[in-house]
């Protein structure tokens, strides 16, 4: 526990000459040195899409809903993605739809945290029959079937952007809430958050200095994975005819072009280059996120017991220098 | 409040407190309708301590001692007795009634690598208590932790104030949480185990820490399983078993003529500086039962090595001994042969 | 299953040296009670000049182990004490060869003869567990939550003897007597026994192989005194019952005198003083030891603790001189630039330091390096020539 392993030995050995260096940077430092080129890499894509996001309707050469040739033309230089089932070009429609797709995505991410991270925060920390309550409602979302519960509230609330968020949000709190829950809990039971409890800290000054602060981590890494989640929502939401009509996104265009027979056509200009940015940036955020979880939520490494190979070293060297 | 009339009595009183807990059945159980197992952790428990006054409460884990601190503490309720601070009861107290007095009564914990917020340097964390209670402005504040952590022996203080708990060793991590702890300038200090995780090369600065702070009129309960550290440092002793309070006296007496066979048999156990000194260690067989089946009679007769049928049938109270302590009403012990012990040690040989 | 003694067992290296002329800083050399004058094959285990370093993450590296000497007969038993960190959990370790990648090691660990060190893992394995054995500090993570005490205990059996299953329960019963537990629960699954339980089942484990070198590391931290006393009582039992020799390490002394016959004092990655147990409590010979007799509180003496003031130094630099002098209350002029040696004094005594009449430095042969290479001991300037 204390003494056996490297670490702490390395770490007391360490003591007296350990430096009075900022922490919060050495431990960035750290972190960005940590961080894989896998986590780098989804970082840059993630990076590159949003900056399309921005710019996209700027740069798009053709206006989205304007037929400027023939249906299902192929690829040429001045349709470098051809046209799909209206005649309208894909590279714009992919470009303005990438607004849309990354504002769900990080909307819909946000919503859910908020929600999923307050009631978990709330359940972790009141625990007892709140804690009962709160778990028992996210079970309950937790278990209805999420395509038929979209279908049902775009039918009922309207197909428009501000629904469809809410809708993504509201159906993908509960895995937040579980896992923040979790982690308050363990914190709740941490010794010096009983230390500030009897020295007279109210619940909320116990919540925000010391619980909040180290869950804020993890929220953010759970954030970037629910972007995956929630863009690749918005995409079959809009892919099943519920998404907003008058605005162009991934999902519409596979939706539109599917129906539009582009299989029957050959037409495959018009579906894949929506699949693929769907599945990039899917992939990108899952990179991200899950490289952010690792390294802020370091797993045990591998303990000192398993045997490994440690190397031999000629003593003469070593007396040399000494 | 009652500060005049607080000054005659001791600091602390606990009248026969009793503290449970309630396990959790699994599935199969409640559909049996089994009933709850309730663990009573604490069950009937009186202690004082004085101002000035270092009182160790000694037990093996399973006790109930850190359930008796917790339940003092207020942060589990009392199922029976009575809590007294400085002459106001506090058993019942809500919590916002007993946030003024939580200045008064400070804890420090068993792990020093725990009891930290990671995440907080050692001037805000010692500062913390004082926020907390709206103590001062940020200028007195200031001087206050390094007040504090001078008392604590982290002198200069400004050599402290800057580091992470993980750039401090554990004897510093550890005279950080007193600081803290006496940032509030408190009248009790409830101390868990607070050297049992430091090197002996700090134990002993941790415990002369603690030590001058009781020159000062700090009262302090030292929860320790170690009866080397209580003898070396307590006042009075009580030796805790199974939720009672088997024996209780002046320190040097409990420990040179322990009464209860289960206090002797500790002193007999604890390792000497002198190797094998004074007869072969008495071990007894097995471990503390579990605290959801209290054996009946008296609680520790099934480990006893005198135990009588009698041990069997009746559950002895505390009662003082003959001897100096006994006579004064001062050394006590939860045994039916204790009075007669040196009769009994014959008749065991 | 004892291991054939190898008939070149009494040439290992460090015999085959012409006898010294300087006093050798090994633990052999001292004059002890004429028990102690035991034939070579009474001999179990010596180490000898033994350095661990890690490497850091950061970069650089910590030198955990910085050359230690060992003796140990048959059936002895040796205690290991000192600081969090002053190298004795990580030189067990090193023993057993349980040491990460990041880890390398030189010097010899001769085991019945045999340099086990010599290559390396592929030297070790097959003494471990089978003449080597560990019981770890914390017993609940030398055990698999999910398989039963019983078929842990087996599981080496198994492993490492190809014994039937029929033969394996016979042995582990066999076993679980041994530790005193009771037969029946060897189908316990470890969180249903009690920490005591626990560690003897993890001694059980330990033994399963007939082991003749037992090293437990702090193996009571965690228990009650009560059962800690149990728990070394078996420790002595076992060593005297199977004449298996016992390394103990503790940060805790006055445990260590319970069970150990001589004690080693480690500080810094060295060993600073090693005494037959009575005489390390009552005539402590170096500064640390005598500082760490004072810290320990003690039932019926009264005396006043004293703490060490100061930590223990970093081991990521180079050390000048010793190690605890700016620790040391006695510190002289010579302690901050020569660092003592390990060696006997005028009566027997084995300690590392220039005062008490220890050290003779002054016998070293000139180092060709100039001053700075009297450090690292008299075994290595041998060895270098």
């Amino acid at each position: 526990m204390r003494i056996s392993d490297v670490q702490s030995e390395e770490v007391l050995a360490g003591l007296p000459s350990a430096t009075l260096a900022p922490r919060p940077l050495a431990r960035a430092t750290e972190l960005l040195r940590g961080w894989s080129a896998q986590v780098m890499l989804g970082a840059a894509v993630m990076t590159l899409f949003l900056l399309v996001a921005l710019i996209g309707p700027a740069i798009a050469p053709y206006a989205v809903h304007a037929q400027v040739g023939h249906v299902y033309a192929s690829p040429s230089p001045s349709h470098p993605l051809g046209l799909d089932n209206g005649g309208y070009d894909v590279l714009s429609n992919l470009l303005v739809g990438a607004r849309t797709s990354m504002i769900v995505g990080l909307c819909a991410a946000v919503v859910s945290i908020l929600i999923g991270g307050t009631i978990g925060v709330i359940a972790g920390y009141v625990g007892g029959r709140t804690d009962g309550v709160l778990m028992r409602i996210t079970d309950y979302f937790l278990v209805i079937p999420d395509i038929p519960l979209m279908i049902i509230s775009a039918a009922v609330f309207g197909r428009n952007t501000r629904n469809i968020v809410v809708i993504i949000g509201l159906i993908y709190w509960t895995t937040a809430a579980r896992l923040i829950r979790a982690q308050v809990r363990s914190l709740r039971q941490r010794v010096y958050v009983r230390r500030a409890e009897l020295l007279g800290a109210s619940g909320r000054r116990v919540l925000w200095t010391h619980i909040v602060p180290q869950v804020t981590p993890l929220l953010i890494a759970n954030t970037v994975l629910m972007i995956a989640n929630a863009i690749f929502a918005e995409t079959y939401i809009a892919f099943l005819g519920l998404g907003n009509p008058t605005t162009p996104s991934w999902g519409a265009m596979i939706q539109s072009s599917l129906a539009g027979g582009a299989i029957f056509y050959h037409a495959w200009w018009a579906v894949l280059p929506p699949g693929i940015a769907v599945t990039v940036v899917v992939l990108a955020a899952t990179l991200v996120g899950q490289g952010l979880e690792d390294s802020l939520n370091p797993r045990l490494r591998a303990g000192h017991l398993a045997v490994r190979r440690f190397r031999l070293r000629p003593l003469h060297g070593e007396l040399e220098r000494e | 409040m009652s500060e005049a009339r607080g000054a005659s009595r001791a600091l602390l009183e606990v009248d026969g407190l009793a503290a449970s807990y309630h396990l959790r059945r699994g599935v199969s159980a409640a559909l049996a309708r089994r009933p709850q197992s309730v663990v009573r952790a604490v069950d009937g428990v009186s202690l004082t301590v004085g101002r000035g006054e270092v009182v160790a409460l000694v037990g093996e884990s399973g006790s109930g001692k850190s359930s008796l601190a917790q339940t003092i503490m207020r942060a589990h309720p009392a199922q029976r007795g009575r809590i007294r601070f400085d002459g106001q009861e506090i058993t019942t107290l809500g919590s916002a009634q007993l946030r003024p007095l939580r200045r008064r009564m400070q804890m420090i914990f068993q792990d020093p690598y725990e009891s930290l917020d990671p995440r907080f340097r050692v001037r805000r964390t010692v500062s913390e208590p004082l926020v907390i209670h709206g103590i001062g402005d940020h200028a007195r504040r200031a001087e206050l932790v390094s007040e504090a952590l001078r008392a604590c022996g982290l002198d200069p203080p400004e050599l402290f104030l800057d580091r992470y708990p993980h750039e401090l060793s554990g004897g510093q991590r550890q005279r950080v949480a007193i600081a803290a702890a006496l940032a509030l300038e408190p009248q009790l200090l409830i101390a868990d185990e607070p050297v049992s995780m430091l090197d002996v090369s700090v134990r002993a600065g941790v415990l002369n820490v603690l030590a001058g702070l009781r020159d000062s009129g700090l009262g302090i309960l030292l929860i320790t399983h170690d009866l080397a550290v209580a003898a070396s440092f307590a006042d009075r002793l009580y030796v805790m078993y199974l939720g009672r309070i088997v024996e209780q006296g002046p320190a040097h007496e409990v420990i040179s003529a322990p009464s209860h066979p289960y206090t002797r048999a500790l002193v007999s156990v604890t390792p000497r500086r002198t190797p094998r000194t004074g007869g072969a260690p008495q071990i007894l067989a097995g471990e503390i039962p579990d605290a959801t089946r209290v054996p009946p009679g008296c609680r520790f007769h099934p480990r006893c090595p005198v135990a009588t049928d009698a041990c069997r049938r009746s559950d002895p109270q505390l009662e003082p001994l003959p001897g100096p302590g006994g006579a004064a009403g001062q050394h006590l012990a939860a045994c039916i042969l204790a009075p007669d012990r040196r009769v009994v040690q014959q008749t065991s040989r | 299953m004892s291991g054939s003694i190898d008939p070149h067992a009494a040439a290992s290296p460090a015999d085959s040296l012409p006898a010294p002329a300087t006093p050798r800083a090994s633990l052999a050399d001292q004059p002890p009670p004429t028990e102690y004058r035991a034939a070579p094959s009474h001999q179990l285990l010596e180490v000898r000049g033994l350095h661990v370093w890690f490497e850091l993450r950061g970069g650089g590296e910590l030198h955990a182990v910085r050359g230690v000497d060992l003796d140990l007969r048959r059936g002895e038993r040796l205690g290991l004490v000192g600081e969090s960190g002053c190298g004795k959990s990580t030189a067990l370790l090193a023993l057993m060869g349980l040491l990460p990648a990041s880890a390398s090691v030189a010097g010899e660990v001769i085991l019945d003869g045999r340099d086990i060190m010599a290559q390396g893992e592929r030297s070790i394995r097959p003494h471990r567990w089978r003449e080597v054995a560990m019981v770890f500090q914390g017993a609940m993570n030398a055990f698999n939550p999910v398989r039963t005490i019983g078929w842990q205990i087996a599981e080496p059996l198994r492993r490492h003897r190809s014994l039937s299953r029929a033969a394996a329960r016979a042995r582990v019963l066999e076993l679980l007597e041994l530790v005193g537990i009771p037969a029946g629960r060897a189908e316990r699954y470890p969180h249903e026994l009690s920490g005591g339980m626990r560690q003897r089942a993890a001694i059980a484990m330990a033994l399963a192989c007939d082991p003749k070198l037992l090293l437990a590391d702090e193996p009571t931290t965690a228990l009650d005194v009560m059962v800690q006393a149990q728990v070394l009582e078996l420790l002595v039992s076992l060593s005297e019952e199977l004449g298996l020799a016992l390394v103990l390490v503790s940060h805790d002394l006055p445990a260590v005198t319970q069970v150990a016959e001589r004690v080693a004092v480690m500080y810094a990655g060295e060993v600073v003083e090693c005494a037959f147990t009575g005489e390390l409590f009552d005539t402590p010979r170096h500064p640390y030891t005598a500082a760490l007799v004072a810290a320990t509180p003690d039932l019926l003496q009264a005396t006043p603790l004293s703490s060490i003031p100061g930590a223990p130094p970093s081991l990521r630099s180079q050390l000048q001189g010793c190690a605890f002098a700016p620790r040391c209350g006695q510190r002289m002029q010579i302690c901050e630039r020569h660092p003592p040696t390990l060696a006997a004094d005028a009566d027997g005594r084995l300690f590392a330091c220039h005062l008490n009449g220890g050290s003779p430095h002054h016998t070293l042969p000139p180092a060709p390096g100039g001053q700075a290479a009297v450090d690292s001991g008299t075994q290595d300037t041998e060895r270098r020539s």
